[in-house]
């Protein structure tokens, strides 16, 4: 019988079955139910085929089953290939695949389907935590494969398990090989329809009230920052995100110039450094956005970004994955201390007829002959002696937002502040503008870094004022100084904050401390493994003069072949070692192989006397030759105690052996 | 071949029929100067065996039977005080242990320390009693018998101790042809009484002699320590075969090489009996290995011959 027909023992095809649930657990998240349902549903199945030899479904069936799996996924993800869609008629075609699986071939395949739904899981994610499942499923999977190829089905777990992870460990350094080598494909991985991640929360380009409110109650994770020196005091670490000019009365955009991506930098002539910068990195988590944060304001910007018009970084192209640069700010500055004359225009529009109490209330203090600077204290001073609070949940507001929050209800979030604030100082004719971004952030001693979260997110505004050029008031600091000084949940009421994901991140002691290490094993991850990209492989090989996609390939293939023959030499030269140089046992081989040719090789565990046997058997009218050329062998051989030529003996045997012919 | 063997199997196979694997199996032990273990069920001809080699043999036969109330003294024997006119002194009285070939019948039933008695006098062969070291005739085997089922009340014999037989064997049921043969014929005692010897305990040293001469060449001690190697390193066996093993290993093969009328052992002779040798010797690594014998020929399989 053919090996591959044979049957797997029932422990073996248990063990794959284990194996492919481990690898497809992982793809739990993007998974529809229903494909985990069919996958668990079959694969019991099959278990209960080994176990108590249920029949498996007939063929008609699978069939159905089949087509049932292409037109279900079709309707759930609306396409049968793409990450998502294709990930699952693979696993849910893997799980009919299950029901067939009678024979070793059958097995084999399937393990070898796994390796592939295990790969595919970097589709998704390349966390470190997944990096180390996987490779556990690589490992399993291989001693599966390695349990199923030996030939009596016997082999112990103990051993299996220890081969497989020598065969791992042997393929490590081609793996650098390939991982140092291999041309890195700028974008999505090939090419293929990026449907994952399309709700990453985050900043956005407009602001209405409640949308920071509501961001912030996310613990994810916005950026990590490492500085080169000192990092500066929390009262100074604003970063800067998207600046928003344009006001509905409602909701603030960033202007035209902006949406329609033809906007001007800002000319290095505007920004006045005043003292000495501030050099940090950036890992910007993945937020399909255009922006890159940077500490308030920037100087020195990636190569692929600029400093825009208002002061931002915009990247030439979304941040889809995540994302290292180095930036350096300067704390002190003087920012445009001429503003142009269609700036100041932009910076002082505002909606006709909407918010009359506010408009009066800002003009009143303008024809009070007040300066601008005046009415810049005016304003904050009203919000630190009036009753306003400083909430994750303020009222609804109607269709005149700023009044009704600055006269009725007085209770907001940053945005409300920034908002009512910037509205009023544009009504009483000072340009004003938001600015949204983080600020705070949780430092890790043990990495020396600091994780910026959703929950950091923030907004001020900034103000024009003649000869100080653009200034950052944060109306938010004059509500609640804690929330500048200590972060957002020493400024909420008690309530609020526990009620929120915050709570989590107060808590002091073993979770936060295991949490900031975990913390720093993922970033360290990224910043040694992950961020190993296109722009870094290109810089790396760069400096050993390999440029391109061709002579990476090239360089590849030469290291690749390099490192096999490397190893294939080790092997010969081993075998080499274990093969005596012995003449009356290469003349022993050599018949062995003429008889091979004729389809009797020996086995190798088969005595020369037994060979000689069945030879004799097989070959009646060679039968006397071949006993004589065993005789000759053994004697030779197995006839003397130490290695003594008889030489009359050993010509005798090579001339039978090189006369003799099967055929 | 030494025509006296081939008598000697002759004879051996007409008390016992359809058992010539055994019985072949049970002289190369004697002739390598093994001890041996005989493993089977009631009934099948464990004591017959013994007895037959002995007749044929020429050998002087003791049979002790094995129970738990069995001291060392019963099988060493004992010093008495004897009273002569005057004097008195202590006479050794040798124990049964003094033949060329000793049964032990059912030896897990006696107490481990009249086990162990024996088993000294197995590996030193020579008993020490009152301080008086006493040598063992020579030659001088044991054949110890156990039944691998009721174990009852038993002491099995520790692996430490299995390991000084050279070889165990199993019986078995004979083939039915030899059982229609056996229940028509007269009772095997009455046969065996009639069987002459066709040797002697001199001619029996002489040929063990000529097992020592048989040729073990280089390439057939590579075979071995490869077997060996595989024991200790393949991960299918709780613990590797030990040297001692390994010199069993090569003094069977050359016994049985002279019995096959060859002047030097070949890797078929190991192979041959490879499973009486190593099959007690060794445990699988997982208990739920099929059994024993398949043991020995997977290990069988699994080494090349270099």
């Amino acid at each position: 019988m053919n090996m591959l027909q044979r049957r797997p023992a029932p422990a073996i095809t248990l063990q794959l079955l284990a194996c492919l649930v481990m690898v497809v657990l992982p793809h739990t998240p993007h998974l529809h139910p229903w494909i985990w349902f069919c996958f668990g549903a079959l694969t019991c199945w099959r278990a209960m085929a080994a176990l108590r030899h249920w029949s498996m479904p007939a063929r008609w069936l699978r069939l159905l089953l089949a087509l049932l799996v292409f037109v279900g996924v079709y309707v759930t993800y609306g396409r049968i290939n793409g990450q998502q869609g294709g990930i699952a008629l693979l696993v849910a075609l893997l799980a009919i695949k299950l029901t067939e699986t009678d024979t070793l071939r059958d097995h084999i395949v399937a393990a070898l389907l796994a390796y592939f739904v295990l790969i595919s899981q970097f589709l998704f994610s390349q966390e470190l935590i997944m990096v180390l499942w996987l490779a556990a499923g690589a490992w399993l999977v291989t001693a599966t494969l390695l349990s199923l190829s030996h030939p009596q089905s016997a082999l112990p777990y103990k051993v299996s398990i220890r081969h497989s992870a020598m065969l791992l460990l042997q393929a490590a350094p081609l793996m650098l090989v390939f991982f140092i080598l291999f041309p890195r494909i700028p974008g999505p991985l090939w090419g293929l329809p990026s449907d994952s991640g399309a709700a990453r929360s985050g900043l956005t380009d407009s602001m209405s009230p409640g949308d920071i409110g509501h961001l912030v109650t996310t613990d994810e994770i916005a950026f990590r920052v490492t500085y080169a020196g000192n990092a500066p005091p929390p009262d100074r670490s604003y970063w800067r995100g998207p600046v928003f000019e344009s006001f509905d009365g409602r909701t603030w955009r960033q202007s035209a110039d902006y949406v329609t991506g033809n906007v001007a930098g800002l000319s290095s002539r505007a920004l006045e450094p005043m003292g000495t910068g501030v050099e940090y990195e950036v890992t910007l988590e993945p937020n399909r956005q255009k922006w890159l944060f940077t500490l308030d304001m920037p100087v020195q910007v990636p190569a692929d970004a600029r400093i825009s018009r208002a002061g931002f970084v915009l990247a030439k192209k979304e941040v889809t994955e995540r994302r290292l640069y180095a930036a350096s700010s300067v704390l002190n500055y003087r920012l445009q201390s001429a503003l142009p004359e269609s700036e100041r225009q932009r910076n002082l529009q505002l909606p006709a007829q909407r918010n009359p109490r506010t408009r009066n209330q800002a003009q009143a203090w303008r024809s009070q002959g007040l300066t601008d600077q005046q009415i810049v204290n005016k304003a904050l001073q009203r919000f630190r002696q009036e009753p306003f609070t400083y909430t994750l949940q303020p009222p609804t507001l109607g269709i005149d937002s700023i009044d009704e929050f600055l006269f009725d209800t007085q209770r907001g979030f940053c945005e409300h502040f920034a908002s009512s604030f910037a509205y009023q100082m544009r009504a009483a004719g000072i340009p004003a503008r938001i600015v949204t971004g983080y600020q705070g952030g949780e430092f890790n001693e043990l990495g020396g870094y600091y994780i910026l979260r959703q929950s950091d997110a923030h907004a001020w505004t900034e103000v024009w004022l003649q000869g100080q050029g653009w200034l950052r008031i944060d109306p938010t600091a004059a509500v609640a100084p804690d929330r500048i000084e200590l972060g957002l949940s020493a400024a909420l009421p008690l309530g609020e904050s526990m009620a929120t994901a915050l709570a989590r991140r107060t808590q002091e002691g073993l979770w936060r401390s295991l949490r900031l290490r975990w913390d720093w094993v993922n970033n360290s991850w990224y910043r040694w493994v992950l961020a190993y990209g296109p722009e870094l492989q290109e810089e790396i090989l760069g400096r050993f003069g390999i440029r391109g996609w061709g002579n990476m390939i090239l360089a590849l293939t030469i290291m690749g072949s390099a490192f096999l023959g490397a190893l294939g030499l080790v092997l010969i030269w081993r075998l080499q070692r274990s093969r005596v140089n012995d003449p009356v046992q290469n003349l022993w081989l050599l018949f062995c192989r003429k008889m091979q040719r004729q389809g009797l090789a020996r086995a190798p565990h088969e005595g020369p006397l037994d060979y000689a046997e069945r030879l004799s058997a097989h070959l009646p009218a060679k039968a006397r030759t071949i006993r004589r050329i065993a005789r000759l062998y053994i004697r030779l051989r197995y006839g003397h105690a130490t290695t003594d030529p008889d030489e009359r003996a050993l010509r005798e045997f090579r001339q039978a052996v090189r006369a003799f012919s099967a055929g | 071949m030494n025509s006296s063997l081939q008598e000697v199997l002759d004879q051996a196979n007409q008390i016992i029929l359809g058992k010539e694997k055994a019985i072949r199996l049970a002289l190369c032990c004697l002739l390598a100067r093994g001890h041996l273990l005989i493993e089977d069920i009631p009934g099948v001809g464990k004591t017959t065996l013994a007895h037959t080699l002995a007749r044929v043999l020429g050998l002087e036969f003791q049979r002790i039977q094995f129970t738990s109330d069995l001291l060392p003294g019963d099988i060493l024997g004992v010093s008495v005080y004897e009273q002569q006119g005057q004097q008195g002194r202590f006479v050794f009285h040798q124990g049964p242990i003094f033949a060329h070939l000793v049964l032990a019948d059912e030896v897990n039933r006696a107490s481990p320390k009249t086990q162990s008695a024996l088993l000294e006098a197995m590996e030193e062969r020579q008993i020490t009693s009152d301080g008086v070291t006493r040598p063992l005739p020579d030659p001088f085997f044991v054949i110890a018998t156990q039944n691998p089922q009721y174990q009852i009340g038993t002491f099995p014999l520790p692996e430490s101790q299995l390991d000084r037989f050279l070889m165990r064997i199993e019986i078995g049921y004979p083939p039915e042809d030899a059982e229609r043969a056996l229940l028509g014929a007269r009772a095997r005692r009455d046969v065996l009484k009639e069987i002459q010897p066709c040797m002697n305990a001199g001619q029996l040293m002489a040929v063990q002699k000529q097992v020592e001469n048989i040729t073990c060449s280089s390439a057939l001690l590579d075979y071995i320590l490869a077997i060996i190697r595989h024991t200790r390193e393949s991960g299918h066996f709780s613990e590797g075969l030990s040297p001692r093993a390994g010199l069993a290993l090569r003094h069977a093969a050359q016994a049985w090489a002279l019995l096959n009328d060859r002047s030097m052992a070949l890797p078929e002779d190991v192979q041959a009996i490879l499973p009486a040798v190593v099959n007690h010797r060794l445990q699988p690594a997982d208990h739920d290995s099929p059994d024993t014998h398949a043991m020995a020929d997977q290990l069988l399989r699994a080494v090349a011959i270099p």
